[in-house]
């Protein structure tokens, strides 16, 4: 499904980036690093809404010619990016929404943990393997 | 679009003709309410319509679906108003046009009668009952007799012209309307049919495309745009998802056709409405998918226009451009290389120019955010094309390139007549793009510049940096690794500020390479170590990169062999540091270790040429104490010291910055301290809101200076593994003063990797000493007289002990030092480590007594005991300094033992040459006299005793022996008998033992006695006296020891009784004798002779302190004595006693009565020091009177004196303690009470 996922910090610092295969990686890292102006942009769009009225999903960021990107905005404005193949158009919205709210989910389970630092990069087994199942997910 | 609907007009032509200009002006005037089937919105709708005359052929066939030729409505127009005229041609006219609709199923229809004035007064014959209007409505509408309207006087400017105008036009919209619903819902119903059958082979969407379009016609005629853009966005889903199923293997017919091979990629044409070339390609079903989106999107794009909605365009325009590129790859359809970058990229220019032709430019500018991406998505294209094309190679595109070349400009196909024109069209862009190296750069750069520009002027600065590599990569193509340089770096700092760590890698490998091209030798080493310590690099990699310093640092230089200087964060860090010793002070001279442990990051070992410390030094003398408070307060007890690093790849700004220092604030009112504010105060804010510095430093090692000073540490010669390696430094300390760590240099050849400073900071201390001589006792203090140990404490400090350095001891006579050969000195290092033991040799003559002193290396601590003993006096000192030595003692005691109760103490000065200097050092020590003595003199009538008491003020016991009181001058008669002669005693400590001699004599003495008490001791706990110890010697005279008076005092009862009683008169006796004949100490004023008898005066004074006893009458009187042996004075005086029991007797006090005319003379006794005293009356008084006695009394009469100043007073004198003998003292009487005295009073003293 996704190709890559990535968990942003506010200050805009990967926390967590994870893609499908290796090839690309850099590829998605830019893909990803470049989508936070996008996100910047909806962030400060929306800026002016009330906090319990706001979405979160920010919905598609940009499109590319092979990937597209959305993104997802915790309330403590840590970003969540997921990209996903362009070829894969049963992919709708709603799934998309979805995906990010069970990535949310799995995010506050980490924040929750008592050993885990707020700020540090994620390593988390249990965040990996809900990841890794959100990208495995036939098309 | 200058489609309008079509009305046919039939009948009276020319009628029409005249009509037509108002119908047409006045028709879209008003908007008409458009109510809608499906549930649709109503809309406002302002018709127009296209009047044409009716002719047959207009009408459709059955199974035409055209509608934009469909005629929607059909008017009849007549002027008729004659019936006759009517009857003749009109009806017969209508019913065969009415034939032709009925034919043609065709209700909508309309007759309109025009009537005029005009003519009604030419025809008068007219029935004005019977109307030509109401026979039409009669003959033909015989159920719809709206369809027949009546137009009065059209041309003429009259309210009731007006009038029927408004209902004529109201009806026509109506009837237009009404139309519409019916035909468009008819043709709607036609096209869902036809949509239904998709699934059936042998559909055709091209076919159903051309009926949904013609839909879409329709409602752009009626201007209904977002109608019309409805069903072309239907379409587009519907194409959309046939190529999804078509992906997903249920593939249609019809699609196979649109999967043929791509062989024109023109891009997009906007500026016309109607692509009439594409759309004949698709209606005879030979168009490709390009040609169907290209023609699909045209349209809406057109319709977007028409709506003001250009930046819906360019977003649709960027989808369906992605959209494309995917579709044809979903549908695998081949398409020649390059090809695809050729249409977007026209499609992209053309999308954006359609754009730019419709808006005014500063629309478009504030639009940029909608636009960017296509200008983006552009320049992407072109550079694809140019790499493809050979375009971006420096020698040059090959033949091949050519080749390809030549193959994507025929796709192209001759440009377009509409933009043939246009000087920047994006057809020519392309061909001249395409055409050579310089104009592919051109534009390319044109391109990349506008699109950063754009991306930075909206703030997408990671877009722009991304844009900016990809040009940085196209001048690297190029060989123009400066100008790459710039965006590279600009990149970097942007990835470095956000901590992406990978893009962090790949941007420096890049720059890596523009570095060396540059020829950037310190920056290339610099980037090289930070990708050698890279652990998102390949383990290859890091080590060439490694290598690539390494290549460098060992390459022969020749002339002058430049440095590089390179910041070490990236070559290894700095982990822990550790001091032997661990307080990091040190002796001048001595060693001091640092224990570097440095985590290499360089993926090999690596073999370094040698690693400095630099040092400063600054010369603060005596800071080590400073710095030891310092090193407690911050360095571990272990003398490790960790450095932190800041995790490489993490942004600084989430590292530097500090911890939010929040605190609490309540601001009270200043008069009735109620709150006014309260808060939360940010106290580090200015570092908070700092602006975060770049980080660019960190890849500029130009900031990283290798300074120059004169102390460093070294070490050389090693190799640094990768990973945890530890150095040491051994540094030997020379001059005194505080060390300050300041870079750490790792030299690899001609590469220096420079730590620029230490943080926290790091120091040690070097300090210098001069040799010190401490001697101090063991114990608390010294007594005088005992062999007690002294510890010498020697501190080399920086000297060094030689064999032969003595120390040389003056002898004090009064202080010999003791030697035992078994004394040892003990040799300690500076950290109170014993190192040595050796004995020691002492060598004494009269005057020096020489003390070898062991070798000692510098900063060594000898120590040794010795014994030493004072001795207050000398066989060789005189007995008269010695006399002075003792009085001036004593009298030092005395007054100590005024205030409090402690030994007196003597300051002994030993002067000591020590071998490393030429002064002489002076040691006092004190010693106190452990003992006190005090003597008095007592008598029994005549006889009298010396007492003298001897207290221990020591801590110690002693025993004492060989107790023996002398007299000097040359009183042979004098015997002093001891009245208990035994030798030895022991006195405990704070006690006191009493010594007793009775003093015989048979001749007259003289008045006074020089006497010497001296007593030996030793301390009790010393078993052995190897040496003889003085004495201990008091000195003390005793004067007027003769018995003058004897006062005798006797109480009687009354007479008659037996005991006194209380409250009744006894009657008191004193009775003075004279016991000697005169002497010299009578030989004062008092004295008077007169034939040979001598008399004195004396005044005598009952006092009782102790209020037993209630003097009656005169309790004091003056006598005058016969100074003769035996003589008596009687004197009664009547007593009351005031309590029953054994009453003591009160005291009788005895004085000399001195007359007034001798107060100047009267300093018989020669000591001042009483003089000054004012108790003149009392200074002959021994120093065991009471004293406060003295004091009262002496007050009371220096009081008395003091109010009679100046009057001639008679002075009193007492006597001497020995000089009177009160025989009656400690007498006492029995004294009953009284009968009636009932109370009995207890009284326990």
């Amino acid at each position: 499904m996704a190709v890559c996922i990535a968990v942003i910090a506010k200050e805009n610092y990967p926390l967590y980036i994870q893609s499908i295969t290796t090839e690309n990686e850099l590829k998605f890292h830019y893909t990803v690093h470049t989508s936070l102006d996008v996100v910047d942009e909806k962030i400060s769009a929306m800026g002016k809404a009330l906090v319990d009225q706001r979405e979160l999903y920010l919905g598609l960021l940009y499109p590319t010619e092979d990937y597209k990107v959305y993104g997802y905005v915790t309330n403590s404005k840590v970003k969540f990016v997921m990209v996903a193949d362009s070829s894969n158009t049963a992919l709708r919205d709603n799934e998309i929404h979805s995906m990010f709210q069970k990535l949310h989910n799995s995010y506050i389970d980490v924040m929750c943990n008592p050993f885990y630092n707020p700020g540090d990069c994620i390593h988390s087994r249990a965040f990996d393997n809900m990841v890794t199942s959100m990208m495995m997910q036939v098309c | 679009m200058e489609n309008k609907p079509i009305v046919t007009c039939a009948g009276d032509q020319n009628l029409f003709t005249s009509i037509y200009p108002m119908l047409s002006q006045q028709l879209p005037k008003e908007p008409m309410e458009w109510r809608r089937s499906y549930g649709r919105a109503p809309k406002m709708i302002h018709l127009e319509s296209n009047f044409v005359q009716f002719k047959e052929e207009l009408l459709p066939k059955e199974g035409n679906k055209a509608l934009l030729t469909f005629p929607f409505l059909h008017i009849y127009w007549t002027e008729c108003c004659d019936t006759e005229v009517y009857k003749a041609t009109v009806k017969d006219d209508i019913t065969k046009w009415q034939n032709v609709l009925k034919v043609h199923s065709s209700v909508d229809w309309l007759i309109v009668v025009v009537e005029s004035d005009a003519k009604k007064k030419n025809k008068t014959n007219i029935l004005p009952r019977t109307s030509i209007v109401d026979k039409i409505r009669n003959d033909f509408c015989n159920k719809q007799s709206d369809r027949c309207v009546v137009l009065s006087d059209p041309l003429k400017d009259s309210s009731r012209s007006q009038e029927s105008w408004n209902a004529f036009l109201t009806k026509l919209r109506t009837l237009l309307l009404m139309s519409f619903t019916k035909n468009l819902g008819k043709f709607e119903d036609d096209m869902r049919t036809l949509r239904e059958k998709r699934t059936e082979p042998g559909w055709s969407f091209c076919e159903y495309f051309m009926v949904q379009e013609e839909l879409a016609f329709v409602f752009e005629m009626l201007q209904q745009f977002e109608d019309a853009l409805v069903q072309y966005d239907e379409l587009d889903a519907l194409f959309s998802q046939y190529v999804v199923n078509f992906g997903a293997g249920d593939g249609a017919n019809w699609l196979t056709f649109f999967c043929q091979p791509v062989r024109s990629w023109n891009g997009l044409i906007l500026r016309k409405p109607i692509d009439m070339e594409k759309r004949e390609l698709i209606q005879n079903q030979e168009a490709t998918l390009l040609d169907l989106r290209s023609y699909l999107f045209s349209r809406q794009c057109t319709l977007l226009i028409f709506l003001q909605r250009p930046w819906e365009v360019s977003q649709r325009a960027l989808e369906l451009l992605h959209n494309c590129v995917q579709e044809l790859k979903l549908l695998e359809v081949s398409v020649p290389p390059g090809a695809l970058d050729c249409w977007v990229f026209l499609s992209c220019l053309e999308v954006l120019q359609r754009i730019e032709g419709c808006c005014d430019r500063a629309q478009v500018d504030a639009n940029v955010s909608h636009t960017v991406g296509l200008w983006s998505y552009a320049t992407e294209k072109l550079k694809s094309l140019g790499y493809l094309c050979g375009l971006v190679s420096e020698k040059g595109p090959n033949s091949e390139d050519l080749n390809r070349t030549v193959d994507l400009l025929a796709g192209l196909g001759a440009e377009r007549p509409e933009t043939a024109n246009t000087a920047q069209s994006p057809y020519k862009k392309l061909k001249e793009a395409l055409s050579s190296v310089e104009a592919f750069e051109k534009h390319y750069l044109d391109l990349s510049h506008a699109t950063i520009e754009m991306y930075t002027n909206i703030g997408r600065i990671r877009s722009a940096k991304l844009v900016g590599k990809d040009l940085a990569e196209f001048y690297m193509r190029k060989k123009g690794p400066q100008k790459a340089e710039v965006y590279l770096q600009g990149a970097l700092k942007t990835y470095l500020a956000e901590g992406w760590a990978l893009l962090i890698t790949h941007t420096r490998k890049q720059l890596a390479e523009c570095q060396k091209h540059l020829g950037q030798i310190e920056n290339y080493l610099q980037t090289s170590s930070l990708l050698a310590s890279d652990d998102h690099l390949t383990e290859d990699e890091r080590q060439h990169f490694c290598q690539e310093i390494l290549n460098f640092a060992n390459q022969q230089t020749e002339g002058k062999g430049q440095k590089v200087i390179l910041s070490m964060h990236s070559f290894a860090q700095l982990k822990t540091l550790h001091f032997d010793p661990p307080n990091a002070v040190i002796h001048v001279g001595g060693t001091l270790s640092i224990e570097l442990t440095l985590l290499s990051q360089m993926p090999i070992p690596v073999e370094v040429d040698q690693i400095a410390i630099n040092v400063h030094f600054s010369i603060e003398k005596n800071n080590y104490r400073k710095t030891a408070e310092w090193l407690t307060k911050h360095k571990t007890s272990n003398g490790i010291i960790s450095f932190l690093n800041e995790v490489a790849g993490f942004p600084l700004s989430r590292n530097n910055l500090p911890a939010l220092e929040l605190y609490e604030m309540y601001e009270r009112s200043p008069s009735d301290n109620s709150l006014n504010t309260t808060g939360i105060i940010c106290k580090n804010v200015h570092m908070l809101l700092r602006r975060q510095e770049s980080s660019s430093s960190l890849e500029m090692p130009s900031g990283v200076t290798l300074e120059d000073g004169a102390h460093t540490l070294k070490c050389s010669n090693f190799i640094l593994e990768p990973g945890v390696n530890t150095i040491t430094f051994r540094t030997q300390a020379k001059e005194p003063g505080t060390y300050t760590l300041r870079q750490l240099c790792t030299s690899v050849g001609k590469v220096h990797f420079v730590l620029p400073h230490f943080y926290p900071v790091v120091q040690y201390d070097v300090y210098s000493q001069e040799p010190q001589l401490k001697v101090e006792p063991l114990t608390d203090s010294l007594l005088a007289g005992i062999p007690q140990k002294v510890k010498f404490t020697v501190t080399t400090g920086h000297y060094t002990m030689k064999s032969g350095d003595t120390l040389q001891l003056s002898n004090a006579d009064a202080m010999p030092f003791l030697y035992h050969p078994e004394s040892k000195a003990l040799i300690y290092s500076n950290t109170r480590e014993k190192v040595s033991e050796s004995s020691l040799l002492i060598q004494s003559s009269e005057k020096i007594t020489s003390i070898t002193l062991p070798v000692a290396p510098a900063y060594h601590v000898i120590e040794f005991d010795l014994e030493v003993i004072y001795l207050p006096s000398t066989p060789t000192t005189s007995v008269e300094s010695e006399n002075l030595v003792n009085k001036e003692l004593h009298r030092k005691s005395k007054e100590k033992q005024k205030s409090d109760n402690c030994m007196a103490t003597v300051d002994q000065k030993v002067t000591i040459d020590c071998p490393w200097s030429i002064y002489s050092t002076i040691i006092a020590l004190t010693f106190s006299v452990p003992f006190n003595a005090k003597h008095s003199l007592l008598s029994a009538g005549k006889r009298k005793y010396v007492q003298v008491c001897v207290q221990n003020l020591s801590e110690l016991c002693f025993q004492l022996s060989d107790n023996n009181l002398k007299n000097f001058g040359n009183c042979i008669d004098l015997q002093l008998v001891p009245l208990k002669p035994e030798s030895q005693q022991h006195i405990y400590s704070k006690q006191s033992v009493f010594f007793v001699w009775e003093l015989k004599w048979t001749k007259e003495l003289p008045p006074s006695l020089q006497c010497q008490f001296s007593v030996s001791f030793c301390p009790d706990t010393s078993e052995e006296q190897s040496f003889s110890l003085k004495p201990y010697t008091y000195e003390f005279q005793v004067e007027n020891y003769f018995t003058l008076y004897n006062v005798k005092a006797q109480i009687f009862p009354p007479l008659g009784v037996e005991y006194c009683k209380t409250g009744s008169l006894c009657s008191l006796e004193v009775s003075i004798t004279r016991l000697s004949d005169l002497l010299d100490v009578d030989k004062d004023e008092a004295l008077t002779e007169s034939d040979g008898y001598c008399t004195t005066k004396l005044m005598y004074e009952v006092v009782d302190n102790s209020s037993n006893w209630a003097v009656c009458g005169k309790s004091s009187g003056v006598i005058s004595m016969p100074v003769a042996a035996q003589a008596t004075h009687k004197v009664h005086m009547e007593v009351m006693p005031l309590f029953a029991g054994y009453l003591p007797f009160p005291d009788v006090k005895l004085f000399k009565y001195l007359p007034h005319h001798s107060a100047h003379s009267m300093q018989l006794d020669a000591d001042s020091w009483i003089e000054n005293d004012n108790l003149s009356v009392d200074k002959n008084m021994d120093d065991q009177a009471d004293n406060s006695s003295i004091k009262s009394r002496g007050s009371l009469h220096s009081a008395a004196s003091g109010e009679h100043k100046g009057l001639p007073m008679p002075r009193l004198q007492s006597f001497s303690p020995g000089q009177v003998f009160n025989s009656s003292t400690s007498m006492q009487i029995l004294v009953i009470p009284s009968k009636d005295d009932h109370v009995l009073e207890v009284n326990i003293t």
